[in-house]
């Protein structure tokens, strides 16, 4: 009977503990949810920010943000995909192999903080690029290289090894193997990878308050001129990202709306990475289907 | 018990001017040091079908798939495979310009998720053919040989994913086909079959045995006897008897040979 | 005769030279058979082969480099301070006394060090009975929906960025702290809690891992004994898992032991030896956060600030050595 006692006293607590946790999640997304997403107006997210009155909005620092991503994931994907490859396919089990798989190990998991520090010697002192976006978007392909390696990876596994020995029966060389079969049907994991990647970037902050820099400069969207310091698309200009910009009114706290505009901007974060998670695995499950599926006229 | 791994008096041998491909003390090793295949000769007819037969981990499938060279990623084998003559288990050998030699047809149907027609194309355009009209001869050729046509010649352009199990892997053969082999390896195509399919796919290789040599593994004894000329009996990574496929489910002179034939182990 | 000729003939005299069963009759060969040539040259697919081999290798190295660039441009600067300024390691190591721009006497870096210990033992301690919980309802008492619920639930407390962890930290957290305890709310208890969710994810999935490696038969022999669902996990599946708890904890913690930014923004950034959980104090992560934009390059604070990175980044590695001598000694 005793036994029988405990068993119920710990299916209880498990229980209990459980249900915890779910109110934690709760009360983070309610809290950031209803305190910022009143705020979310098309006034906040389209005007400039404020570095001492209330009432700034967070137009720079969603374009900057975005900007970033897109630099990132240009620069990181071909080297993850490239690494990717070589690991699933051509990397035979020796010492070389291990040695390679430790390194993408370590690297993921430095502090975001230290792998910052780096790109801020190397790119900002050492290449004297100073706070600018290039140096923010290596730092940030640094921090999203051995996720997205492994995240790629795990996608090309996943495709049957009858795909492969299909195409090297035929004569195929494994690399044309590779591109021809092995990649597109990989595909819906790959973009899945990709995605979740994104949304771990996109929320990055560490890593890009002194490569990326923690102000803005004077930026003119109508500029299309990436050479010119002006234009919002030149890479060489210091730019703050939403993540940044939250981290840096509170530890500042000079503007007198700081709750409302943090707030505000960790509810679109959140709200965006939520989407990118979800949004990666409907989208990675519509791809399987189309691709896998019949396609009947 | 005889001696039965060191003998090779059961096993029938050809002049090898018959050959279309033969081995010649063949083995394999996984890891560098398990040895799953001790010295394998065999040769293989020209325009017939040779069964291989054996229990699982025989040795057989192991063999299959050495002689287009798709064992050397996993493992190392030694000896020699002569196609016409050469050698062609050397490095120096464009494993790729063999394979297109000696096609293969696997287990289990393994189409590219693609199109019908890009199923059989791609390797070809991967050759450098562009000709269109060309490529689309190809296609109707191999889908004939493979006795597809009549069921796809309406949906070339569908997912080759949509077809049935038996149709995938005719596909799968005319795909191999397209390329023009002169030899055909088929890793126990019909396993994964119902057995209408099944009776359908061993009419196709029966119809292409006047075009290629056909070396198939099988652990079916009643297909390996409806269809094959040859057969060879695998154990243990040997293979103990060779001989036509007559001699070798009526008379067969080994005592091991003879229990699995009938159906003592297996 | 020509050279396709010579190397055929090559190839027959090796393999007859070889011969060695008897039943093989090698006979005067037809060179018009095959194409010698066709199977023994590069072609087509050779180059691409070259060509993916190297792009992949190249995409490899880079990765390899990077690795090796930042331990080594962070060791050389983290090292200056002991190497340039001879600040003595021990000083460094075991003191208190933190106030570089005062000079070589004054980098003891004992209290960061000790808090950032503290936050991520903390963290470890909360949240591993939360992560076996959560783990355990996973596997255990329910599959399905359920189970993919709360798998949803640790993807969003993932997905959460770390400043937002700090803002909620600092406007929620901090302020209850404060009403509680009184003080500024600020400290090592408010981190811990923050650092608890945060690690929570990394924890829990690893675990749930770890308990879906443990063999189903295990479980049905022990249920089979008539022991109760509970008897099962604590005497079988949990002291299965056990080395892969373990390594799941070390990750969690590695993952707190290096996040900068929650932590900074509720942590007070004071420092000072903590002596207590609810007094403001410093991480080796806050300090580099606030710190590093207000020293010179190469002058002893910032030296200072470098060698606190090269702890951080020697305690990575320290963390990933542990959970492979775990792996090792599991297997």
């Amino acid at each position: 009977m005793n036994s029988k006692r405990t068993d119920r006293l710990a299916t209880r607590v498990i229980y209990l503990l459980v249900a915890i946790i779910i109110l934690v999640l709760i009360g983070i997304l309610g809290n950031i949810l209803i305190a910022g997403v009143p705020h979310l107006s098309w006034h906040f997210l389209t005007s400039a920010s404020s570095s001492f009155e209330a009432g700034g909005g967070i137009r720079d620092q969603l374009f900057n943000s975005l900007y970033l991503l897109v630099l990132t994931l240009l620069i990181s994907l071909p080297i993850a995909l490239g690494a990717a490859i070589y690991l699933a396919e051509y990397a035979q089990d020796t010492w070389v192999t291990r040695l390679i798989r430790t390194t993408i190990e370590i690297l993921s998991s430095l502090p975001s903080i230290v792998v910052g520090l780096f790109g801020y010697l190397l790119f900002v002192v050492q290449f004297g690029l100073g706070f600018s976006i290039i140096a923010g978007a290596l730092a940030l392909t640094f921090f999203n290289l051995p996720i997205l390696t492994s995240n790629i990876e795990q996608a090309i596994n996943g495709v049957p090894q009858a795909q492969r020995e299909a195409g090297w029966a035929l004569g195929l060389s494994n690399w044309k193997t590779i591109r021809g079969v092995v990649l597109p049907s990989a595909l819906p994991g790959i973009i899945t990878g990709i995605i979740l990647s994104a949304g771990r970037v996109f929320g990055e902050a560490a890593a890009l308050i002194y490569t990326a820099g923690q102000s803005g400069s004077i930026v003119d969207y109508s500029n299309w001129n990436m050479f010119s310091s002006t234009s919002f698309l030149n890479v060489m200009r210091p730019a703050e990202t939403l993540a940044v910009h939250i981290w840096k009114v509170n530890t500042e706290g000079i503007i007198p709306d700081v709750n409302l505009v943090s707030a505000a901007t960790s509810a679109l974060l959140v709200i965006v990475v939520i989407i990118f998670n979800f949004g990666a695995r409907l989208l990675g499950n519509w791809l399987y289907r189309n691709l896998t599926a019949a396609k009947v006229k | 018990m005889e001696n039965w791994q060191n003998q090779t008096k059961y096993i029938k041998t050809f002049n090898n001017d018959e050959c279309e491909l033969y081995t010649h003390n063949l083995s394999v090793f996984y890891g560098g040091t398990v040895q799953k295949l001790f010295d394998v000769s065999l040769g293989f007819k020209k325009n017939t079908i040779t069964a291989l037969i054996g229990a699982s981990g025989s040795g057989k499938s192991t063999f299959l798939r050495s002689l287009n060279r798709l064992n050397d990623r996993v493992a190392r084998v030694d000896g020699n495979i002569m196609f016409h003559e050469l050698d062609i288990n050397q490095k120096r050998i464009n494993v790729y310009e063999l394979r297109k030699a000696i096609g293969m047809v696997f287990q289990k149907p393994n189409p590219f998720p693609k199109s019908i027609k890009e199923n059989i194309t791609y390797a070809l355009k991967a050759n450098g053919e562009q000709d269109k009209a060309k490529l689309n001869q190809l296609v109707e050729e191999s889908l004939k040989a493979a006795a597809l046509w009549d069921e796809v010649k309406d949906k070339l352009d569908n997912s080759a994913l949509a077809l049935s199990g038996g149709q995938q892997q005719r596909l799968c053969i005319a795909r191999a086909i397209a390329l023009k082999p002169e030899i055909l390896l088929l890793d126990e195509p019909a396993s994964a079959l119902d057995p209408v399919s099944t009776a359908k796919l061993e009419d196709t290789l029966k119809q292409l045995r006047s075009k290629y040599t056909m070396i198939m593994v099988t652990h079916n004894m009643q297909q390996a006897s409806r269809i094959s000329d040859y057969t060879a009996f695998f154990h243990l990574g040997r293979a103990l008897e060779y001989d036509t496929t007559t001699n070798i489910f009526t008379n067969p002179q080994g005592e091991i040979t003879e229990k699995y034939i009938q159906g003592s182990f297996g | 005769m020509n050279k396709h000729e010579q190397d055929l003939q090559e190839v027959v005299d090796q393999a007859i030279a070889e011969q060695k069963v008897p039943h093989v009759k090698f006979k005067k060969i037809d060179p018009e058979s095959v194409d010698i040539a066709r199977l023994t040259s590069p072609s087509k697919e050779t180059r691409q082969e070259h060509w993916g081999k190297g792009l992949t290798s190249l995409a490899i190295a880079v990765i390899g480099i990077l690795i090796v660039a930042i331990i080594g441009f962070v060791g050389v600067r983290g090292l200056a301070t002991f190497v340039d300024d001879k600040v003595n390691i021990f000083h460094f190591l075991l003191t208190s006394n933190w106030n570089p721009s005062a000079g070589k006497d004054h980098v003891g870096a004992a209290a960061m060090i000790v808090t950032s210990f503290a936050v991520t033992l903390l963290a470890a301690l909360v949240a591993t009975p939360f992560a076996i919980a959560i783990a355990l309802f996973m596997t255990e008492y329910k599959s399905g929906k359920q189970a993919q619920f709360l798998q949803s639930v640790m993807e969003l407390l993932v997905g959460i960025p770390s400043v937002v962890y700090g803002f909620l930290g600092l406007t929620v957290i901090v302020t209850v702290i404060r009403t509680i305890f009184g003080g500024t709310g600020f400290g090592i208890l408010a981190a811990t809690l923050i650092l608890f969710v945060m690690v929570l994810p990394t924890i829990t999935s690893l675990t749930v891992d770890a308990f879906k490696a443990v063999p189903q038969d295990l479980r049905k022999s022990s249920a089979a004994l008539g022991a109760t669902r509970w008897q099962t996990i604590y005497h079988v599946v949990l002291r299965a898992a056990r080395p892969r708890i373990l390594t799941a904890i070390i990750f969690g913690m590695a993952r707190a032991f290096g996040e900068a930014l929650a932590v900074q923004m509720v942590i007070g950034n004071a420092v000072l030896m903590p002596y207590n959980l609810v007094s403001p104090s410093a991480t080796l992560t806050s300090q580099l956060t606030s710190q590093m934009g207000n020293t010179v390059m190469g002058t002893l604070p910032n030296n200072a600030l470098w060698s606190l990175a090269l702890l951080l980044l020697i305690m990575s590695l320290a963390f990933n050595f542990l959970v492979r001598l775990i792996g090792k000694r599991g297997s």
